[in-house]
């Protein structure tokens, strides 16, 4: 099983995922054999998955974005966020 | 009539030249030579009309893809078309600097197949010894920011090693892994009376991949289907016909699949004269097995249709000799009694199990492999 997502971890997007777009313009991220499409805030998560933001720097930033949300709200999701690209194997926790 | 959505997927086999000689290689009986080759350019178009098409990845297959010389000058153009490329791959021939090409030429993913977990049954499954030169890949692909799969392909014959994949899959430490079950198409169709696993195979198989999944998930994706003989439902064979994939082959023909053109009168359009939107969006290939219209029974009455399909039409034919019906593999198709007769045969069922038996196709054990030959 994948361990609990520590919050002093930086992810970083695994080799092999990137960001890509459809030629309708839908913004994805492309990974072996499948791709996921990206809404604004799976968006807003995965451009700091760069290796330089922590976790918990990722949350605080989107609950900063979303400041209308529940901030515990915004952190649940970017951690079962985070935990689904893990199991995809699309993130690196350096 | 419904729209017809972009193809997702582009399988791009390149040749049919390879220095393996797998005895379940899934090429056609019939392969196609060196001469008839598409050219570096003619590739480039192709990639840049499949983008255009809303195409998003490209699969480098073949044959063995590396024996185009060209290889890295065609993987440059997929990502110049903005696509993700892929290499399906047996690692041979391959030197550490034609690698380092590769990659700077914008590779995203390798999927390098292995035929066993040792050397000795992977060279009489293959004919020919590569498993050392496969190893060697994985240790100089570790110096690159590329996703690796390991692809494992699993069949009566080295079933009993899978706990020992497992553990070179660990030890190589790739992004993912598959095991893929031998598909009884091309030449693993004439070698099937030696490849086809007994049920009790199966099913301890599947047990020792589920743990293997839950164990490794988050650090390696372990990913896995059911044989389909074994399986109640037919596989979504490509997504659906003329759905999510096209295949072009080596002289440009293009197929909704790898084994299509054991249908008898298919008839395939070519890239060198016509569009790849046409091709796809018209052509009596793409459309004859496209969507609903014409599904048989049972299927135009189950709801599994939407998930399978009905099925893999190639298989429809080889082992019911109608393209139309579904398939076989089905526990609802009327032919099923054909797949029960095979897995008798292959000892993989009890007679208490099974329908009275039915004459079987023309595929009888046999003590010798036949080997995939070389155009």
């Amino acid at each position: 099983m994948a361990a609990p997502l520590s919050l002093e971890k930086r992810p970083r997007l695994a080799p092999g995922c990137r960001l890509g777009q459809t030629a309708q313009q839908f913004r994805i991220l492309q990974m072996p054999e499948r791709a996921l499409r990206l809404n604004g805030s799976s968006l807003e998560i995965i451009q700091r998955c760069d290796g330089e933001h922590t976790v918990r720097e990722i949350i605080s930033e989107l609950q900063d974005i979303y400041s209308k949300a529940d901030p515990l709200k915004v952190e649940q999701d970017i951690l079962d966020y985070l935990l689904l690209l893990q199991n995809e194997r699309a993130l690196d926790l350096e | 009539m419904k729209a017809i959505l972009p193809a997702l997927a582009l399988i791009a086999e390149l040749t049919h030249r390879c220095p393996l000689h797998c005895v379940y290689c899934s090429n056609p009986r019939e392969l196609t030579r060196k001469e008839r080759e598409l050219s570096t350019d003619v590739w480039a178009r192709v990639l840049r009309e499949a983008a255009e098409l809303g195409v998003l990845q490209a699969d480098f297959t073949g044959g063995e893809p590396l024996a185009r010389p060209d290889i890295v000058d065609i993987i440059r153009a997929a990502r110049r078309a903005g696509l993700y490329a892929s290499l399906i791959t047996s690692g041979v021939p391959l030197d550490e600097r034609r690698l380092e090409e590769i990659v700077n030429a914008g590779l995203d993913h390798v999927q390098l197949s292995f035929q066993g977990a040792e050397e000795e049954s992977a060279s009489e499954f293959s004919g020919t010894r590569t498993h050392a030169a496969k190893l060697r890949v994985t240790t100089w692909l570790k110096r690159y920011r590329v996703a690796l799969t390991l692809n494992f392909v699993i069949h009566r014959g080295n079933l009993s090693q899978l706990e020992q994949m497992l553990a070179l899959a660990e030890e190589i430490e790739p992004q993912r892994v598959e095991f893929a079950h031998v598909q009884y198409y091309g030449w693993a169709y004439v070698n099937r009376a030696r490849l086809l696993p007994t049920r009790e195979q199966v099913n301890h198989s599947l047990e020792i991949l589920k743990k293997a999944e839950d164990r490794l998930r988050g650090h390696i994706r372990v990913e896995y289907v059911v044989p389909d003989y074994y399986s109640r439902f037919p596989k979504a064979c490509m997504g659906g016909w003329g759905r999510k994939v096209m295949l072009i082959s080596p002289n440009g023909d293009a197929m909704p699949c790898h084994a299509a053109a054991v249908i008898p009168g298919m008839k395939f359009e070519n890239v060198q004269t016509q569009p790849l939107r046409e091709i796809w969006e018209n052509s009596l290939a793409f459309q004859k097995f496209r969507g609903e219209d014409w599904l048989p029974e049972p299927c135009v009455s189950c709801d599994q249709r939407a998930r399978d399909f009905g099925g893999c039409r190639c298989q429809a034919f080889l082992l019911a000799k109608d393209a139309a019906v579904t398939d076989p593999v089905c526990s609802l198709s009327p032919h099923r009694s054909i797949v029960n007769s095979i897995l008798r045969d292959a000892g993989g069922e009890s007679n208490a199990e099974l329908n009275t038996p039915v004459p079987s196709t023309e595929v009888r054990p046999s003590t010798n492999w036949i080997y995939r030959s070389n155009p």
